[in-house]
């Protein structure tokens, strides 16, 4: 069959799944429209789609001009597009993503949790009590002027707690919160892709620092204020670092040690696996956020209150974390893709 | 979702060594090519979602000086999210392009050439700080131009593509003359050389068709214009049209008008 025969019988075939997808992609056929024209009525775009298919593997096959075979190329291409789209995450998923998927997520990556937890809790706990017994090594890490800033932040004698400010800054210090501690989630985890070196040196380097600051500010004795206003949001945010460095080394321990797999396939399974945590990740940082700005900055909450609410909250998470989602045997790999 | 990406591209190491072709192979068993988008229409959308970006933080920034400390926070937020999820918006709900790409016509795609997904999506964005490192952009560069697709380590990461949309192409044009019968013997690379001759009529300038349709002359036997008309005629032909334009009307669906 010559090229014009050929392009004669399908055109019009070819018109109707153009004017199909050109409708979807507005999204808005107008009724009247579709239902006067039949054909739109009883478009079946798979059924179309494959004949398509066909269509072009036989241009190919019989050398026709490179305008028909890319031209039809282009239609395929749109068409395994509209035919493969994703479903969108419904809203069902979203909770038994949050009931059970994330719980279960790092569960199966304990070692990896673990091995986070660890590099974040090692250094905070040399450079706590060393700056509990030590004066001057707090300096090693933070500026005098840094120090004497934090020091007047937990000064007792304050009124309000934190950065200095007044309460009606609050909904100043949550956009603070969310940009500057989510950013470093983020980045602790982005960062795990140069072979987890990333990820190592974001959990140190956070770890030592809170470390300092644990440590000198009970070492001059504001314990009182600080460390009620650091467990609430605590629970969530600390644990939340601390998973987000897992997944970052996830992504770097998959292209050390990839397994019986490419690097590339490795990292896109890590990828898909850390990304389940990094989605709980993201709530427990918005949840923290929150909690820092409007629950543990709050100065008419007494400290046992606070101290009391925050263990309940470092309870929860933690038994949350070890428990949720047990006894379901159902195949977490399926809950968020 | 199927994995159609098993590697096609053995083969296409092959067939395309030098090319920014790629090619998959779909379920229905047809290969589907696009052309993979390198550093510099990339960089160059970059710079424009930048532009849109910084010009949204400054508007929203002179109209939430009204609203004092919270204002302040408001805008915390407002750059927290552009910052990591202005491109997954549009990645996900404008079809793969954020304005910079589109205005490049460039997309983001999974790797077998379905739209990008949720999870893939946000984590090319996230991992746009692995890119980042040491300092613009350094080693998503040099993860680019290592890799044979112009994947950055983001895209490396969510398994994603930065392709070219191309637009869609309009039926060429034939020249208007009466279809002549090929000579005899013709190979089909022959044909397929005078049909691309054919329609690249408006393409090519006269002079240049005219020395191309003269290296044939010992076989025509046609020299200056003449030579052009004789193998447009003879593409023609070989596209399938027979009857003469002048006589056959309306028989010619794909060029309307009368041979002079």
């Amino acid at each position: 069959m010559k090229q014009k025969d050929f392009e004669e019988r399908y055109s019009p075939s070819w018109a109707r799944i153009e004017n199909y997808l050109a409708g979807y992609e507005k999204n808005t056929i107008p009724q009247t429209q579709a239902s006067a024209d039949n054909s739109t009525q009883q478009f079946d775009l798979p059924v179309a789609y494959r004949d398509l298919c066909q269509q072009l593997a036989m241009a190919k096959e019989r050398q026709y001009t490179s305008y028909l075979v890319t031209r039809l190329n282009q239609l395929v291409m749109a068409c395994h597009q509209r035919v493969y789209q994703q479903q969108s995450i419904s809203k069902n998923r979203w909770l038994d993503f949050i009931i059970r998927g994330f719980p279960c997520a790092l569960r199966e990556q304990a070692r990896f949790v673990w091995l986070a937890c660890g590099l974040f809790l090692a250094p905070a706990l040399v450079m706590g009590l060393g700056c509990y017994w030590n004066d001057a090594l707090i300096y090693a890490v933070m500026s005098p002027e840094q120090v004497l800033q934090i020091e007047a932040m937990y000064d007792p004698a304050n009124r309000v707690l934190g950065r200095e400010r007044g309460s009606d800054s609050d909904l100043l210090m949550f956009g603070y919160y969310i940009k500057n501690n989510i950013g470093i989630a983020f980045r602790t985890f982005a960062s795990g892709i140069v072979f987890g070196l990333g990820s190592i040196f974001f959990l140190v380097f956070n770890g030592v620092f809170l470390g300092a600051v644990f440590g000198q500010l009970t070492r001059v004795g504001f314990a009182v204020t600080f460390y009620p206003f650091v467990i609430g949001h605590g629970a969530f945010e600390l644990t939340a670092i601390v998973f987000a460095g897992a997944a970052g080394l996830m992504l770097g321990h998959s292209l050390v040690n990839p397994g019986n797999i490419s690097r590339r396939a490795a990292l896109q399974q890590a990828g898909r696996n850390a990304m389940k945590i990094m989605y709980g990740t993201f709530l427990m940082l918005v949840i923290a956020a929150f909690l820092e700005a409007f629950w543990s900055s709050s100065t008419t909450v007494s400290m046992e209150v606070k101290l009391a609410v925050g263990a309940l909250f470092w309870l929860l998470v933690i038994s949350y974390c070890v428990l949720a989602g047990r006894g379901t045997h159902t195949d977490s790999r399926e809950v968020v893709r | 979702m199927h994995s159609s990406t098993a590697r096609s591209t053995d083969r296409s190491d092959a067939e395309t060594p030098l090319d920014t072709l790629y090619q998959i192979e779909t379920p229905e068993g047809i290969d589907l090519s696009v052309q993979v988008a390198g550093p510099v229409p990339r960089i160059l959308a970059y710079a424009v979602d930048l532009l849109y970006r910084t010009l949204i933080l400054v508007i929203l920034g002179i109209a939430l000086t009204f609203a004092g400390k919270a204002g302040v926070g408001f805008w915390l937020l407002g750059s927290f999210i552009l910052e990591w999820f202005y491109p997954v918006f549009f990645e996900m709900f404008r079809g793969g392009q954020t304005p910079g790409k589109r205005a490049f016509s460039l997309a983001v795609v999974n790797d077998n050439l379905t739209p990008v997904s949720w999870g893939a999506s946000i984590m090319r964005n996230l991992l746009r700080f692995a890119d980042f490192l040491p300092f613009g952009y350094c080693a998503g560069m040099i993860s680019m131009s290592a890799s044979r697709y112009f994947q950055r380590l983001g895209d490396y990461a969510a398994g994603t593509l930065v392709i070219y949309r191309q637009e869609e192409s309009n039926p060429v044009a034939l020249p208007q003359v009466p279809p002549a019968p090929p000579p005899k013997g013709l190979k089909l690379q022959d044909q397929q050389a005078i049909i691309s001759l054919t329609e690249r009529s408006t393409a090519l300038s006269k002079g240049r068709q005219q020395e191309l349709a003269e290296i044939l002359e010992p076989i025509t036997g046609h020299r200056g214009e003449a030579s052009i008309r004789y193998l447009h005629g003879v593409g023609r032909w070989l596209l399938g049209t027979r009857q003469k334009p002048a006589t056959g009307a309306g028989a010619d669906t794909r060029d309307k008008g009368v041979a002079p």
